[in-house]
């Protein structure tokens, strides 16, 4: 693998993905790696495809932005095609599998392509609200870019707060993380 | 005295324009004068939110041209006063520089720049360039420091102000809408602890003593009545101007010693650039790495003494040859090619560079 | 509010739904708008400037030529094609910072020249596009990213009465009044009587109009209406403020 693991990730407004992508660079940075998160922002966000930018490494970040990805991540269909542009032939492309006839827009030319039932799952075996988290899951199953461990630690201390009142979102949120990495992990097994 | 906002150093994650906040902190800023736009907001957010708990000030004017000359104000009256703007902000906030220029006031203005020209995007370019080394009727008696990371944002807008101070010209750190907006890790610190001296701010106005008796009025001018009074006065600002030359130009190289082509890149573009120069290198190319970081004065004396051994410089930056045109007068005289990559508005990616690189080399 | 609201003829129907927030109350402004003009049967007639602020998302709202301006300088832009074209119906829409802070200068002498265009100005008691900062209009204690400890009036003054002081500086002739978008019905009138008066060049014509921006208040729909009516009205005063002297007296 190479020095610097670059991520994609979009989706509607609302889906969660800015905190997401926080969560995640945050926990890299406190296990001392070197992390860079842009999100997009404009004038008419509002309504617009929300995409995220993260780039992982052992040593500082180049450029903010970047052509190539190592993994995009696309919610909703808009959010395919606006990410196709960051694939090429090392991105792993995995999009939501609940959305239906959407093949033709998909990316050719990733290395692979994979179909995840992260929205089914969240509304069938855990709850609507972690659905990003388990879209976490499975962004770090398929990079490697932190340990679960330390996963569950930015998790803590970006939520730690609702735990507090309620401990079995603790408990919701972890199974979320892990679920997200199961997905992936069968995908490519 | 209000506790030190920063004691120990400490490794920290957040965006540039809270990285800004907290470096004016500790450069022990006094006042900050400023009128929203993105994506500079945040600066005065957690300007507002931390100034009060260290005993700082804020206003929040009625625009960039009140923010301009309320900075003079506030440097005039012997605080180290700054403002931060963007885009067409800039472009209002230059009436006021000239009369910093003119009137040697060392105001520091951070510039996290836009798409332009106008309204145009509020999310980057470098195309205040120009705006920000020679905006308005003078000629560019400035300090600019081009940055290109959070430490660098950090690090530098401590520096402006003492820069500012010391020389006496209007000092500028110019960021853009990517290092504003972004997170990476970074270091606070304490100015102060490290050994770095305080910018020493004093009074142009409002001394102590009685004017006239005690002490001599302040009579501060800003319109000369003769060309030739004019011109005295502006030549010894040059005078003054070239003599800060060789202290405080700073520019980034690597790579050289071999180097065929050598790319220039200043701000956040010079990330790609140093990416893309990696890269090739582990290619076995021959490329090689300028940066400048003050762009105002700009590092000539180096720039002219890579230029000869290289058979082409390669100039990327996002704008339409704002960088290129301060290279073609450093290198007047010079036969070494300049190859133009100009993405106005538009970021510039690492894996591009390498791309545009390799085909300048010729496959 | 989720019903489908009718749309006004001159609305253009290509570029609905709009771009404002959900529950913004500049769409309200810009239907009262788009009836006057209705009314008035001006649509071929009129040239609409829209600011920077959220009052560009309007830059493509109507069936009408429209230019998006600078923050602040629809005035000035609208007064030189009003000068140039003095038959042409000339609407310049701003906030409530484009207007009273940036602005203020050219609001100031365009109402004192008494130049025959009608301002429009939303007044949300913040800068919504930028992200919820203190505008002129901030209610005194308002929290916002720029006074996150409260507005303090000691610091930075009260809220601007736009409306009175437009009246204050105008002569005869002029036109101002303060509408809301809890009242959409007067808030057409008053719009319809400010481009009346363009129309029969009696002279400048204002109006501000109270409206919603839930997105930075953090309101929700309740809450919105609520600030609206009670924190908004209360300090600003809805009615005309100044109409053109009967010929009569
Ligand atoms: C010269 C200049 N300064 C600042 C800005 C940034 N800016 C864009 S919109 C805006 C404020 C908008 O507030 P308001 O006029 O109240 O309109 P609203 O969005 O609330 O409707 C500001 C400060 C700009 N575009 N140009
Ligand atoms: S930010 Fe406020 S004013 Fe702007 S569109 Fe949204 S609700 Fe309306
Ligand atoms: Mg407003």
């Amino acid at each position: 693998m190479k020095g610097t693991v670059k991520i994609a990730l979009a989706g509607e407004g609302g889906q969660g993905v800015q905190s997401v992508a926080g969560i995640m660079v945050e926990a890299a940075n406190d296990e001392g790696r070197e992390a860079l998160y842009i999100p997009n922002f404009g004038v008419e966000q509002r309504g617009g495809v929300s995409l995220a930018f993260c780039q992982i490494s052992d040593e500082k970040v180049g450029a903010p932005k970047f052509r190539d990805a190592d993994l995009v991540i696309a919610l909703s269909e808009r959010a395919v095609r606006r990410t196709r542009q960051y694939v090429h032939k090392d991105t792993l492309f995995i999009y939501d599998s609940s959305m239906q006839g959407i093949e033709d827009e998909l990316p050719r030319n990733a290395k692979k392509v994979l179909a995840i039932p992260a929205l089914e799952i969240a509304k069938k075996e855990l709850h609507p609200r972690v659905f990003n988290i388990i879209i976490m899951g499975a962004a770090i199953e398929a990079t490697k870019i932190v340990e679960m461990e330390q996963a569950k630690k930015a998790v803590e201390k970006r939520l730690g707060y609702k735990f507090a009142q309620n401990p079995k979102l603790r408990e919701l949120n972890f199974k979320a993380l892990e679920r997200g990495a199961e997905l992936v992990k069968e995908s490519l097994a | 005295m209000a506790e030190k906002p920063i004691t120990d150093e400490k490794r920290v994650f957040m965006t540039g324009n809270e990285a800004v906040a907290w470096a004016a902190l500790a450069a022990e800023a006094e006042i900050m004068y400023g009128y929203p736009i993105t994506p500079q907001n945040e600066i005065m957010h957690y300007w507002t939110r931390l100034a009060p708990k260290y005993k700082r000030k804020f206003l929040q004017t009625e625009d960039e041209i009140s923010a301009g000359f309320t900075t003079c104000g506030g440097v005039l009256a012997g605080k180290r006063a700054f403002t931060a703007t963007a885009g067409p902000g800039n472009v209002l906030m230059q009436e006021a520089m000239s009369m910093a220029e003119m009137m040697r006031i060392p105001t520091v203005v951070v510039v996290q720049q836009r798409g332009g020209p106008s309204t145009a995007t509020v999310i980057y370019s470098q195309q205040e360039t120009t705006l920000t080394c020679f905006g308005g009727n003078g000629e560019g008696l400035r300090l600019v420091y081009s940055t290109s990371s959070h430490q660098e944002l950090f690090d530098y807008t401590i520096k402006a102000f003492y820069m500012a101070w010391k020389y006496r010209f209007p000092t500028f750190v110019l960021g853009d809408g990517y290092q504003a907006k972004m997170r990476e890790s970074l270091y606070l610190y304490n100015p102060i602890e490290k050994g770095m001296p305080l910018a020493e701010s004093y009074p142009f106005l409002g001394q102590e003593g009685r004017p006239g008796v005690e002490r001599e009025p302040s009579h501060l001018r800003n319109t000369y009545n003769t060309e030739e009074e004019l011109y005295q006065i502006i030549s010894g600002y040059v005078e003054d101007y070239e003599r800060m030359i060789p202290e405080v130009v700073e520019y980034q190289v690597s790579d050289l010693e071999d180097a065929e082509i050598v790319v220039i890149a200043h701000g956040i573009v010079s990330r790609a650039a140093r990416e893309a120069v990696k890269v090739l290198r582990q290619e076995g190319r021959k490329v090689g790495y300028f940066r400048p970081i003050t762009l105002r004065p700009f590092p000539t004396g180096k720039l002219r003494e890579i230029a000869p051994k290289a058979k082409k410089l390669v100039v990327a930056e996002s704008a339409q040859g704002q960088l290129f045109k301060l290279v073609q007068e450093a290198l007047y005289g010079e036969t070494v090619p300049l190859e133009p990559y100009f993405k106005p508005g538009l970021g510039i990616t690492g894996e591009e560079l390498v791309e545009f690189l390799q085909s300048n080399f010729g496959q | 509010m989720a019903t489908v609201p009718k749309m006004p003829k001159s609305w253009r129907v290509e570029t609905k739904p709009h771009k404002f927030c959900p529950g913004c109350g500049h769409g309200l402004v810009l239907k009262a708008l788009g009836e006057a003009i209705d009314e008035l049967d001006i649509q071929d007639r009129v040239v609409f400037g829209c600011d920077i602020g959220c009052s560009l998302l309007a830059w493509d709202f109507f069936n009408v030529d429209i230019v998006q301006t600078h923050h602040g300088r629809t005035t000035p832009v609208m007064v030189g094609v009003k000068r140039a074209r003095p038959d042409r119906i000339c609407i310049a829409y701003m906030g409530d910072g484009g207007g009273y802070a940036i602005g203020a200068q050219h609001l100031v002498n365009a109402a004192t020249r008494n130049e025959k265009i009608t301002a429009i100005l939303v007044n949300n008691c913040n800068y919504g596009m930028t992200g919820g900062q203190m505008a002129p209009t901030t209610l005194p204690e308002m929290k916002t990213e720029t006074t996150p400890y409260g507005r303090d009036v000691e610091e930075t003054g009260y809220p601007t009465q736009g409306p009175e002081m437009v009246a204050a500086i105008t002569r005869e002739g002029a036109y101002t009044a303060r509408g809301t978008v809890a009242k959409v019905r007067q808030l057409k009138n008053y719009l319809k009587k400010a481009l009346q008066n363009q129309l029969e060049g009696k002279g400048f014509s204002f109006v501000e109009a109270l409206s919603g921006c839930p997105t930075n208040w953090s309101t929700n729909a309740k809450a919105t209406w609520a600030f609206l009516e009670e924190n908004m009205t209360k300090y600003f005063k809805v009615g005309e403020v100044k109409v053109p002297v009967k010929e009569e007296e």
